[in-house]
């Protein structure tokens, strides 16, 4: 067995870890990994994100899980400080050694910091690492003014991050323009009016000569005479390889640094590899993630694989969103091929900004830029990167065929196969065509599980849509979600057609918009659709139901059921409790308490369920709606009536929600709770809705779920009142109802919602669509329709008469079995 | 509890040929439209549903074939194209109501019975 140590703990590095493990398990190869900061490896592409949501875990490759999972073991917070080639080890800052059969430099690099005069001050940072960030946010809580020096991709995501922490801030470049690399003048001219006219100021062709301040820094100045006063200044001047181990271990590095390395990613010691960041190829540092996964594969290959892979350089194309403009850069894009044609395009007035170099010959493209529209980029670097013919107007590369047929809509069914569509992670044409035909994918984010495709970057999901689109459109199919065969409407549709029509049943909505004779999808969505429209006994339409519907009670193993109270808030009197125990005992129910605070009966026989709810209703019950797509509970703390801790009391706010809702029919189970302080017993933030008491109000976060893919709530507005909590409540869940696809969750809806978090802020706090009112009023009549189902079913002789096994007796189920358990008992096992 | 009653090999498919007996089992006023209900007869749990939509009546064994379960008479009744079907409560396997074919591709398939109304009265037919 091979023992395989990767020094690094980044992007790369984790790749790595991915790929070899793909490939290889722990009984072929052992892996262990050094990571010198306390975190395990986060994506660094995205850590702008990091001020808007300060949570690393969004940001983290794989969760810390995954490395015991996948038999990979993970030293963070350790620095490898020597390299020992004769006796193949690496020693830790701390003395540890370790041995290896071969060693993997995937350092990175660190933020490059010029030698200015000063730059030792307090006040002036670098941009690298998640704890530069919190440094950076801790001390923009102190100044006004903030300065960035760099203007290359990550100063302008920096200067971006400074402005969103509400500084006044700038933007210094040492070329005469922004993104020296990716833009020529003109382009760079757009950018920096797109971006001054967000506020931010931008200085070009600076040369910084000193950081001036008396202890922490009051300014620059620069060496044409002028100067800059500033508070903070965030260093963005490039990066510089991390391979300061290479010289006392006798490894050559490349001349800009790095650890020079061979077309297999092999430095001159054949144990040793380096990749991403670390390596020097042909003297090039490549600080792009998509060119060290390649290397991370070449490296894979030489260890499991055949050996034949090599690195052979690789293409600097990027596109990214910069302070809210789309810049695209690819292929050569400053024209610095001899003889090649540049054809621009500008548009000053809408901010855009296009440029493509064609050959001498004008056959075929080789690079561009793309300043405030970068919507063909894809399909341009695809151009470029396929040698794909151009059309006969060269022009309508970035202006679009003009009144003619043949839009570039399937443009892209005209690719190669084998044309690379996500960089990052090496999807191909075929890859996703493949996914959607054979594998049977129905939307994007089903594409991008099965293949991986814009999971990296994500720049290239657009694409990903498209030729989703594009295929499903080639397969004779429209990508429009309808609910099944028998309607051809989808769930929001429908909703509004029910409300608007009036319709009231679904034989009705069958007849006026369905075809055929319904099914087991379409019956209970529209079942769901009714409820929340009218809020109207389910019971009256009990076919449509799916059974546990059609029974008020939840079907188990066997055909018995289990029943579920209403406990609201989680509080319960002893009386109660003496209650439900004698209900127990009298039917013979196995009783076990819930996640959701109440209390579960189980092994209710059919026949038995409303002489259950008779008992339960007398003692003071209600339904919990435990069957039902519904709202189930509301989750509490004890709160500060008891704990000495509880800033509010979470416990009457939680019964007054649950109150409130109880009985609200949705597209999926509806789970909420309240927290009484920070410290979040009550588990709000994996909640459809959850509030957390603050020192002066709740945190009101919304979309969160356990479940087979947890996923944390997200904040929808902080430091609320109860009544504005109510409110946003009552919009987001109506919301939610209205357009949500049937057994979507909040948060699979919310991932699907276009402009995901912001924009739902945007339509229950801010009320863009001016529908605040109407979801208020909506839920209010829904609310005053709240019935007790299990009290209407009992009191209604017909409706009670329906739940028994057989329609010619009144016997139990003679199939049904239990045997004993722990002095109670379970069903039969079934095969 | 017999055992021939959850027992696969007890129900068999009556073609109106066979039938020998025809068992009256309710009154049909008794099954909720489009959908159904289950009744006893000679230790046999069969489902019949009154698909009232169509105006047909469809009866098959009530035991799921995949887990064994007295179930199918509580599940939901469509159309699959022109196919009557009903969709098992537990798993959502769904099965033909005019010849029992399993219509997700499995191999177990479930027996079915002629049904007939007259007067009010819902008859079964079996062929002993």
């Amino acid at each position: 067995m091979k023992k395989v140590v990767v020094v690094g703990n980044g992007m790369v590095g984790y790749k790595f870890l991915e790929k070899l493990r793909a490939k290889a398990g722990a009984d072929q190869i052992e892996l262990i990994v050094y990571g010198e900061e306390p975190l395990h490896a986060y994506d660094r592409v995205h850590l702008s994100e990091y001020f808007a949501s300060q949570k690393a875990e969004d940001l983290e490759m794989a969760p810390r899980s995954w490395y015991d999972e996948n038999q990979v073991t993970l030293k963070t917070s350790q620095l490898i400080t020597e390299i020992d080639r004769s006796a193949r080890t690496v020693k830790t800052h701390n003395g540890d050694v370790e041995s290896y059969d071969y060693l993997i430099m995937a350092t990175g690099s660190s933020a490059m910091v010029p030698p200015i005069n000063g730059v030792d001050k307090k006040g002036v940072f670098v941009y690298r690492t998640i704890e530069d960030l919190e440094q950076i946010i801790e001390y923009a809580k102190t100044v006004k003014r903030g300065a960035v020096l760099g203007g290359g991709l990550l100063g302008l995501e920096a200067a971006k991050a400074l402005m969103d922490l509400n500084l006044d801030a700038q933007v210094i470049e040492f070329a005469p323009r922004l993104m020296p690399r990716q833009l020529d003048q003109r382009g760079s001219d757009m950018l920096k009016s797109k971006i001054e006219s967000l506020g931010i100021e931008v200085l070009l062709g600076k040369n910084t000569q000193k950081i001036n301040g008396n202890g922490k820094l009051t300014g620059l100045d620069f060496a044409d005479g002028s100067s800059l006063e500033t508070e903070m200044l965030v260093i963005s001047c490039g990066i510089v390889s991390r391979s300061e181990l290479a010289g006392p271990a006798k490894l050559e590095t490349g001349k800009r640094g790095g650890f020079k390395v061979n077309d297999q990613m092999q430095t001159n010691d054949p144990y040793i590899y380096a990749i991403g960041e670390a390596a020097s190829y042909n003297d090039m540092i490549y600080g792009l993630v998509a060119p060290g996964y390649d290397m991370a594969d070449v490296v894979v290959d030489q260890l499991i694989g055949s050996g034949e892979r090599s690195f052979t350089g690789a293409d600097m194309s990027t596109k990214l969103k910069l302070i809210g403009t789309d810049v695209g850069s690819f292929g050569d894009a400053l024209g610095e091929t001899e003889g090649c044609i540049p054809i621009v395009f500008e548009d000053k007035h809408a901010g855009i900004y296009k440029r493509v170099n064609l050959s001498p010959d004008k056959k075929s493209l080789l690079g561009g830029i793309l300043v405030g529209d970068a919507t063909q980029y894809s399909m341009l670097l695809q151009t470029v990167q396929n040698g794909l013919a151009l059309p006969k107007s060269p022009e309508d590369l970035i202006l679009g065929a003009r009144g003619g047929e043949g839009d570039s809509g399937d443009a892209i069914l005209a690719l190669p196969d084998s044309a690379q569509i996500c960089s990052c992670e090496n999807v191909t044409k075929a890859d996703i065509v493949g996914a959607i035909k054979e594998q049977g994918c129905e939307d994007v984010p089903a594409i991008k599980a099965c293949t991986k495709a814009g999971t990296g970057c994500g720049a290239c999901t657009p694409m990903v849509a498209d030729l989703f689109a594009s295929t499903m459109k080639s397969m004779g199919q429209t990508v429009r979600k309808v609910i099944c065969s028998h309607f051809d409407y989808t769930r929001q549709e429908l909703f509004d057609l029910i409300k608007v029509k009036e319709v009231k049943s679904y034989d009705e909505l069958l007849d006026t918009y369905g075809t055929g004779d319904g099914c087991e999808i379409c019956k209970p969505a529209v079942a769901s659709l009714l409820a929340s429209a009218w809020n109207d006994l389910i019971l009256k339409q009990d076919t449509i139901q799916d059974t546990n519907d059609r029974f008020l009670a939840n079907i188990q193993k066997g055909g018995s059921y289990s029943v579920v109270p209403r406990v609201p808030g989680g509080e319960i009197t002893p009386d109660k409790l003496i209650a439900l125990g004698e209900v127990a005992k009298k039917f013979d129910l196995y009783t076990k308490i819930t996640g959701g605070q109440r209390i579960d009966l189980f092994g209710a026989k059919i026949n038995d369920l409303p002489k259950i709810w008779r008992d339960l209703i007398d003692a003071g019950f209600e339904s919990g709606h435990a069957y039902g797509k519904a709202l189930r509970t509301v989750k509490s703390c004890v709160g500060s009536t008891w704990c000495r801790y509880g800033l509010h009391d979470s416990v009457s706010f939680a019964i007054e929600i649950e109150n409130r809702y109880k009985g609200l029919r949705s597209p999926h189970k509806l789970k909420g709770a309240v927290s009484g302080c920070r410290r979040e017993c009550a588990e709000a933030q994996g909640k459809d809705f959850g509030l957390i008491a603050t020192e002066i109000g709740y945190n009101l976060y919304v979309c969160g779920n356990g479940g087979v893919n947890p996923q944390h709530a997200l904040l929808l507005a902080g430091d609320i009142d109860e009544k504005t909590a109510i409110k946003y409540l009552d919009r987001f869940l109506m919301f939610y109802i209205k357009t949500a696809e049937p057994l979507n969750r909040t948060s699979v809806w919310l991932n699907k919602l276009e402009g995901g978090i912001d924009y739902l802020i945007d339509v229950v706090v801010n009320d863009s669509l001016g529908i605040g009112e109407e979801l208020e009023k909506d839920m209010q009549a829904l609310i005053a329709a709240y019935h007790c189902e299990w009290k209407e079913a009992i009191n209604d002789e017909k409706m009670a008469a329906k739940f028994k096994h057989f329609a010619n007796n009144d016997e139990h189920d003679p199939a049904q079995q239990f045997v004993p358990m722990r002095e109670m008992k379970k069903p039969a096992d079934w095969d | 509890m017999s055992t021939e009653m959850t027992s696969i090999s007890s129900y068999r498919t009556v073609k109106p040929e066979e039938v020998t007996t025809w068992q009256h089992v309710a009154d049909a006023e008794v099954f909720p439209t489009n959908g159904g209900l289950n009744i006893m007869h000679n230790g046999l749990q069969i489902a019949v549903f009154n698909f009232s939509k169509r105006g047909e009546w469809y009866a098959t064994q009530n035991l799921c074939p995949h887990k064994k379960q007295m179930i199918l008479s509580r599940g939901m009744i469509g159309s699959d194209g022109d196919e009557p079907k009903v969709a098992c409560p537990f798993h959502k396997k769904t099965f033909s109501l005019k010849d029992g074919k399993n219509l997700n591709g499995d191999e177990c398939d479930i027996a079915t019975y002629p049904v007939k109304v007259e007067e009010g009265k819902v008859y079964i037919g079996f062929d002993s």
